[in-house]
């Protein structure tokens, strides 16, 4: 079978496999080293994925807080034909209650804690705010967010009816991931998923790395598996063209697309025919 | 009438709210939403509308009354009508609400009720127009507008 495949040496440098990519327009095989324990449970996930496709979208639960009963009505619908499990509320006061944030102590915020019970119940992938409200703005629920520590790894999106760029900035400034003009619209829901993404494949690896801390670390390199399986999702392939054995993943068939996650950046095209078999 | 005939009656009536200016693009983002587990979308956030803004139409009304005039309250009032009347895509009404919002920076009392007056009026002119619209959607079945496809 034709196509590029990585060595072990090239997959140690993520830069260097980009730079493949850029230069071969093939199928392209992602050969991993030897996968030690958390990134064969990466790889699982990965499989998992892969095996549900569309089903995985569903498992996103996505708070929306907004005042105007109209808008919560919109953003609901954007959220739900989208795919995502949807909750509504109408004030950032009720968002940090739903949140399981309890305000013991005013004179620390840093020490907003979540009642157990609430951390498990509730999963929050992403939260998407109005900006404008009355009592908490969206701002100040942003805020209280990104100082908690059990809340500040949700991504936050702001929404707003007006176009003012300091406004925008100060939201970016305080670790809003986007920040969408209202009406918001169909194109504006679709750029939540990656933001949703990033948050649901990095706790396993950081749970994992925890569970076996006394694993040579040298042989783990997880934010490759993880560059691998973002790439993969990006990608958007059905089950077919995903063909996983357990040191080789085999990518088949895409189309242009541009991948971003974090400083790694990797834009190639690949074309190809469909490869029946190893 | 022949369905059909109800049916391109329809379309054009549809249309003529946009040559007109009554409604933008949009009131075809809400069209897009709907589908098969929704069909009645569009027409139930319109219903949400008229019933969730004539609280506020009140409440603009009441304060309008008032001598001297507290703007910043009108304009507050007044940022939520133009937000929901902008998510429905209620073009000319947006435009009046717009205006009145200008009025209320101005300090411009004459100004802010002449403008309410003409807001009101266009409200009640698009409130007919898609109430009639609705219930001919309803008379003449499924139609064919800007849907989700189905597949």
């Amino acid at each position: 079978m034709s196509g590029m495949v990585l060595g072990d040496d090239e997959w140690v440098d993520g830069w260097a496999w980009e730079a493949n990519l850029k230069r071969e327009s093939k199928e392209i095989a992602l050969s991993l080293p030897p996968l030690s324990p958390p990134a064969q449970d990466m790889l699982g996930l990965l499989s998992s994925i892969g095996a549900m496709g569309m089903a995985t979208e569903s498992q996103f639960h996505v708070l929306a807080v907004d005042d105007s009963l109209i808008d919560r009505k919109l953003i609901e619908k954007l959220l739900k034909i989208s795919s995502f499990q949807v909750t509504t509320v109408d004030s950032g006061t009720k968002a940090l209650e739903f949140l399981g944030l309890h305000e013991h102590d005013q004179s620390k915020p840093s020490t907003l804690t979540i009642s157990p019970n609430n951390h498990q119940e509730v999963e929050v992938n992403l939260i998407i705010t109005d900006y404008c409200m009355p009592g908490m703005t969206g701002y100040d629920l942003l805020k209280k967010i990104k100082e908690s520590s059990s809340l500040r790894n949700i991504p936050v999106v702001i929404m707003s009816s007006e176009n003012v760029p300091s406004r925008i900035s100060r939201c970016l400034e305080e670790g809003a991931e986007e920040f969408f003009l209202k009406p918001v619209r169909l194109a504006d829901v679709n750029r939540l998923r990656p933001h949703m993404m990033k948050t649901k494949l990095k706790d396993p690896i950081q749970e994992k790395h925890e569970k076996h801390e006394d694993k040579d670390d040298e042989t783990e390199k997880p934010e490759h598996v993880f560059l691998s399986i973002f790439l993969l999702e990006e990608l958007h392939l059905p089950k077919r063209q995903l063909v996983i054995l357990p040191n080789h993943i085999h990518v088949l068939e895409s189309e242009r697309t541009k991948l971003s996650f974090g400083s790694f950046g990797v834009d190639f095209g690949v074309t190809t025919s469909y490869v029946s078999g190893p | 009438m022949e369905r059909n005939q109800m049916r391109r009656q329809l379309a054009l009536i549809r249309q003529s709210f946009f040559d007109q200016g009554f409604l933008d693009e949009q009131f075809i983002q809400l069209e897009e939403l709907q589908d098969d587990a929704n069909p009645n979308f569009v027409e139930e956030v319109v219903t949400l509308y008229y019933r969730d803004s004539s609280r506020l139409i009140l409440n603009i009304d009441q304060a309008l009354e008032r001598n001297p005039l507290d703007f910043n309250k009108l304009d507050n009032y007044m940022h939520q009508f133009k937000g929901s009347s902008t998510s429905i895509g209620a073009k000319k009404v947006k435009a009046e609400c717009t205006q009145f919002r200008e009025y209320c920076k101005a300090g411009n009392s004459e100004g802010c009720m002449r403008t309410f007056q003409q807001l009101k009026k266009e409200y009640a002119i698009l409130k007919r127009k898609l109430e009639a619209y609705f219930q001919q959607a309803r008379q003449a079945g499924p139609l064919e507008t800007a849907c989700r496809s189905r597949n």
